[in-house]
């Protein structure tokens, strides 16, 4: 570690080189993320999947796609509000991006350890909200109105499950620090999910709600809403919605492996290997959490509008409430 | 009768999802339902509706299959020739003869309406399957290329007992 302190010692160097890692990390985990639904979605059907992409496995398709993209012109509809219009893509890529800084991937492996860090990524998580309803208030479409509406209220209802489910594990650790809920949980000997399970269940079911897929994807239900709030748009802006759906697919697991299933630390495994480790640790939970969502995505068919916000407002929202009190009357107790 | 457990259904879907997933992982040749196109081909059923072929012979332009084609795909031209009477100083023979019989398969749905309607037994389906073509003009099939067609009609199912 010492010898990247020193090469990285100047902060410009370093901060150069922490953007440059964020904005590879966003197309890169959107990219293998994205393939991997294609392949698993396809084995679920009894399919292929891509195949001839790249000459094996179509491990290229995903590539392909994305020169597709840049190739397609860039239509802004004349009814549009130009510059909401086009600024709507970049706020939720923004969003994604912003979430990155605060995961921790090994003991000193973190952009940026803020002392409010899960504060801060649930806070910023919101901000791809406001993205969302830009691009469907602006789109002058009444597909993308409707799909920005139910965008709203799902991700406003869901965002309380959300945040009222880390926050068990937040009285759990002591400490809002991204870091420093990894290292409770060494100290601790257990990832926190053991007594967690509800939390982490609920983190899971609002995280799906968050992210709009499928059996949450009301907000570009395709056979009502054409894509919802992303109708309208084509080309290089649509890359901007899909990156941050599956960039962000990456970042809302890596957050739930960090605060339940103890983020780069795996039990008997040596924490003097950790530097090194720690990395591939997280990232294997990663998948194994968007394996899970993936399965999710192609077993269940869509919600009903009123029977989602009731899962939320009936269901969740009370027992992330009774979960919090249970905890917290139990740390003081113990 | 006993109550279902509630979220049963929930776990049930994911095994189905689930056990699908290794089966065709782990045996593709056994639970594989889709083939990998232009490498291997599929066979089509005997019956199967891919093309129709056209018995230049048989046709008599009576434009009973232009006429019910639902979506107007047929284009039939033809002209009346005279042939000299059976016996001399007999009346003249008429005989329709046939200009123009097209197809045109970017516009046909396949309904199959023709081939019922046809009263001389002159179109027919055939299961073959492979004439896409890089631009829609091409799809319009003339009467020789549906009389080709022809050689890969399969003979008729055998007669009921």
């Amino acid at each position: 570690m010492d010898a990247v302190v020193e090469i990285f010692g100047n902060p410009w160097v370093s901060l150069a080189g922490k953007v440059l890692l964020v904005a590879l990390i966003v197309p890169l985990s959107a990219m293998v993320l994205g393939f991997a639904e294609m392949k698993v979605s396809a084995k679920m059907q009894s399919r292929v999947g891509p195949y001839f992409a790249g000459g094996r496995w179509g491990w290229a398709q995903l590539i392909a796609d994305g020169v597709k993209f840049f190739q397609k012109e860039d239509i802004v509809p004349d009814d549009a509000d130009q510059p909401v219009f086009k600024a709507a893509p970049i706020i939720v890529l923004m969003g994604t991006v912003a979430l990155l800084v605060v995961i921790p991937f090994g003991p000193g492996l973190i952009f940026q350890d803020l002392s409010v860090g899960i504060f801060y990524a649930l806070a910023i998580s919101s901000i791809s909200t406001i993205g969302v309803l830009m691009a469907g208030w602006s789109s002058a479409n009444k597909y993308s109105l409707m799909g920005g509406l139910r965008a709203a209220g799902q991700l406003i209802a869901y965002e309380l499950p959300l945040v009222l489910a880390v926050v068990g594990s937040v009285i759990m650790a002591g400490t809002m620090s991204m870091g420093g809920i990894v290292q409770a949980q060494i100290d601790a000997g257990f990832p926190f999910v053991v007594v967690q399970f509800i939390g982490f269940g609920i983190f899971m079911v609002a995280a799906l709600a968050e992210l709009t897929r499928i059996p949450f994807d009301m907000p570009i239900a395709e056979s009502e809403l054409v894509m919802g709030y992303v109708t309208e748009y084509s080309g290089f802006r649509f890359l901007f919605f899909f990156l941050a759906e599956y960039a962000n697919m990456f970042t809302m697991s890596a957050i739930a492996a960090t605060l339940f299933l103890g983020g780069y630390w795996l039990p008997f495994v040596p924490e003097s290997t950790l530097d090194y480790a720690g990395p591939f640790i997280l990232i294997g939970k990663v998948l194994v959490l968007t394996f899970g969502m993936i399965w999710f995505r192609w077993t269940f068919p869509r919600f009903r509008e009123d029977q989602l916000q009731t899962l939320a407002w009936k269901w969740l929202i009370p027992l992330a409430l009774a979960n919090i009190a249970v905890t917290a009357v139990l740390k003081v107790v113990l | 009768m006993a109550r279902a457990i509630p979220g049963g259904g929930l776990v049930k879907g994911l095994g189905v999802t689930i056990t699908t997933f290794f089966k065709t992982v782990f045996m593709p040749g056994k639970y594989l339902a889709t083939i990998n196109y232009p490498v291997e081909k599929e066979t089509p059923v005997p019956r199967a509706r891919g093309v129709i072929a056209l018995d230049q012979d048989a046709c008599t332009v009576c434009m009973l299959c232009a006429r019910q084609c639902p979506d107007w795909c047929i284009y039939i031209e033809g002209h009346k020739e005279e042939l000299p009477p059976a016996t001399p100083g007999g009346r003249i023979k008429v005989r329709s003869k046939l200009d123009r019989f097209d197809i045109d398969y970017a516009l046909c749905m396949y309904c199959g309406i023709c081939v019922e309607v046809c009263p001389f037994d002159a179109l027919f389906w055939t299961p073959e399957y492979e004439y896409s073509e890089p631009k829609m003009g091409a799809m319009l099939h003339d009467m020789d290329r549906l009389q080709g067609w022809l050689e890969t009609v399969p003979d008729p199912p055998g007669l009921e007992k």
